[in-house]
């Protein structure tokens, strides 16, 4: 199974650079809250290949990329956010492209990133949770995991906890 | 007798731990609440392979729970050394970083094959390091490796690619480090490894080369990667203990030991620790019914990091919990063959911060979010009281090969 990831992932790496110009050409790159066609660009940028799962609220797909690092991306089925990429999830040994799978979202998370308290110094996992956008990442050296979303965008029924 | 004896130790020594300990070591010993089962601490306090280590406020004088050492450099092969101390001693990362401030000697870059200069870029979960990779002859106590490869933490010498800093602050300099460097001793050799994504095709993000053009990703080669020096001692190189004494509650100053091998001396023998094996650098933790699969010990974190909503987080230090009382906790660690029951507490860490000088905390504890397989992050308070040996991967112990963590 993982063999056959990273088969995919290097054919498509070859593929990804043969269609840099189409990926250019596809909607910016707004990962979370952008469209489902988002999820496209995002898995040609990551050299990745792409596994799809549907559930009731949303349809989740999930992207190998070439550092080993599995991103998701959550995209909603119904209601106002139909569409839409309302959380974004990622575990690997290494960090995602922040910008590329925040989008719009990037500099929000970039500010409030470098406002954490400093006042008692220390390391610890990253707790970003601002009323537009929660950002979490923990872990350590070869082991990352976080996930971020936009609580508006959650479907109804949908918890904060099935973003994995 | 024997109760009253160690009672008497258990009220003694913390206070006086090294000076007690002048015969090479310093014994403490608790009971658990049960009364059931007395375990003892022996701490060493000298000998070639002891290096001294303090939890204080470190050089920007604000840390808390971080645990500094010593360290000299030196230009290869020369005498030209330099001595530079508050290096947090991180068993959560792999090799050697220095702030370039806090850096004198003038070392060699390490430069590619094609001759451009090798510099790194190295992921925290709240931050990064950036800056050139280059070679010292590392010296901590009395054990020396040659040629290391070293990361020097600089924002200016090479212009940090958006790439590497991806939106999360550098942790490059003195008050946003809180530490002349890091020294990483955990239970990889290398801080990238042997993957294609870190040696061929550089998407790991960790190495790139930087001609005048600009930076761009490379991949490393093993032996050129920044690595855990503890791994190129001539002797007692196949992991460390850290070893702290009990922290009552809270203090401002902890003395303990930073040791280096695991059973090749006498007193780095492995005792009665329990071995827990760690084949992805991760063990299974079991909190309130939930299995966290990925979890990992980090004298480099400041706090028990762990998932609980049922716990208030902080208004202040909003990294942190803040229980109306101290929840006195408990949770299980499991690895192929071994479990142990680890109770623990978290106090109220607004209040815990409030008396400005205290830096050491017995209770501190924080959430950690994200999506399974969740991470137990068992921080430096773990460490006050118990000896925690980490074991290098590939690395041969009495205990058997690395990486594992024993305590």
């Amino acid at each position: 199974m993982s063999n056959t990831c990273v088969r995919k992932s290097w054919r498509l790496l070859a593929i990804g650079a043969a269609l840099a110009v189409v990926s250019a050409a596809l909607p910016a790159s707004a990962a979370l809250g952008g469209d489902g066609a988002s999820v496209q660009a995002d898995q040609l940028h990551m050299q990745g290949s792409l596994r799809t799962t549907a559930a009731a609220a949303y349809t989740m797909h999930e992207i190998q990329g070439a550092s080993g690092t599995v991103v998701r991306e959550y995209v909603s089925a119904a209601g106002g956010s139909a569409g839409k990429v309302f959380a974004v999830a990622w575990h690997g040994p290494w960090r995602p492209d922040m910008r590329q799978i925040l989008g719009g979202y990037f500099e929000q998370f970039a500010q409030a990133a470098k406002s954490q308290s400093k006042i008692r110094m220390g390391r610890r996992p990253l707790m970003i949770e601002l009323p537009g956008l929660v950002v979490e990442q923990s872990g350590h050296a070869r082991a990352f995991a976080g996930r971020a979303y936009v609580p508006d965008m959650l479907p109804t029924g949908v918890r904060p906890e099935e973003i994995q | 007798m024997r109760d009253l004896r160690i009672f008497l130790i258990f009220a003694i020594v913390p206070a006086f731990a090294l000076s007690v300990g002048c015969g090479g070591s310093s014994s403490s010993s608790s009971n658990s609440s049960s009364g059931t089962t007395t375990t003892t601490q022996t701490i060493a306090t000298s000998g070639a392979n002891v290096a001294s280590i303090t939890v204080n406020a470190g050089p920007n004088g604000n840390y808390v729970n971080g645990a500094f050492a010593s360290v000299i450099v030196c230009v290869p092969g020369t005498s030209n050394c330099q001595t530079i101390d508050g290096i947090l001693v991180d068993t959560g990362s792999s090799g050697l970083r220095i702030i370039s401030s806090a850096l004198t000697v003038a070392l060699p870059q390490q430069n590619a094959s094609d001759g451009n200069p090798v510099v790194e870029c190295l992921p925290f979960v709240d931050s990064y390091t950036w800056g050139p990779v280059q070679t010292a002859d590392v010296q901590i106590a009395s054990e020396k490796a040659a040629s290391v490869p070293i990361q020097v933490l600089s924002d200016t010498d090479f212009t940090t690619p958006t790439a590497c800093s991806q939106g999360f602050p550098s942790a490059d300099t003195l008050p946003a480090l809180g530490a002349n460097g890091i020294l990483g001793v955990g239970l990889a050799a290398q801080d990238c490894g042997s993957s294609a994504a870190c040696v061929q095709t550089g998407t790991a993000g960790l190495y790139y080369q930087c001609p005048s053009s600009g930076c761009v990703e490379t991949g490393e080669p093993l032996a050129q990667q920044v690595i855990n020096p503890v791994a190129l001692f001539t002797t007692d190189n196949n992991g460390v203990i850290v070893e702290l004494p009990p922290v009552a509650g809270a203090a401002a100053t902890v003395s303990g030991s930073l040791v280096f091998g695991i059973g090749t001396q006498s007193n780095n023998v492995l005792g009665t620790a329990t071995i827990y094996t760690a084949p992805n650098a991760a063990f299974t933790t079991t909190y309130k019914s939930q299995t966290y699969t990925e979890s990992f010990i980090d004298s480099g974190s400041n706090g028990y990091f762990f998932p609980d909503s049922t716990i208030p987080i902080c208004s202040d230090n909003t990294g942190f919990y803040c229980p109306s009382s101290t929840e006195n906790l408990s949770a299980s660690n499991q690895a192929s063959g071994a479990s142990g029951t680890v109770d623990f507490s978290v106090a109220n860490a607004d209040a815990l911060f409030a008396n400005l000088s205290d830096n050491a905390f017995e209770d501190l504890g924080g959430p950690a979010g994200g999506p399974a397989p969740n991470y137990f992050d068992w921080g430096l308070p773990f460490f006050y009281g118990r000896n925690v040996y980490t074991a290098i991967e590939g690395m041969s112990t009495p205990g058997g090969t690395g990486p594992f963590w024993a305590y």
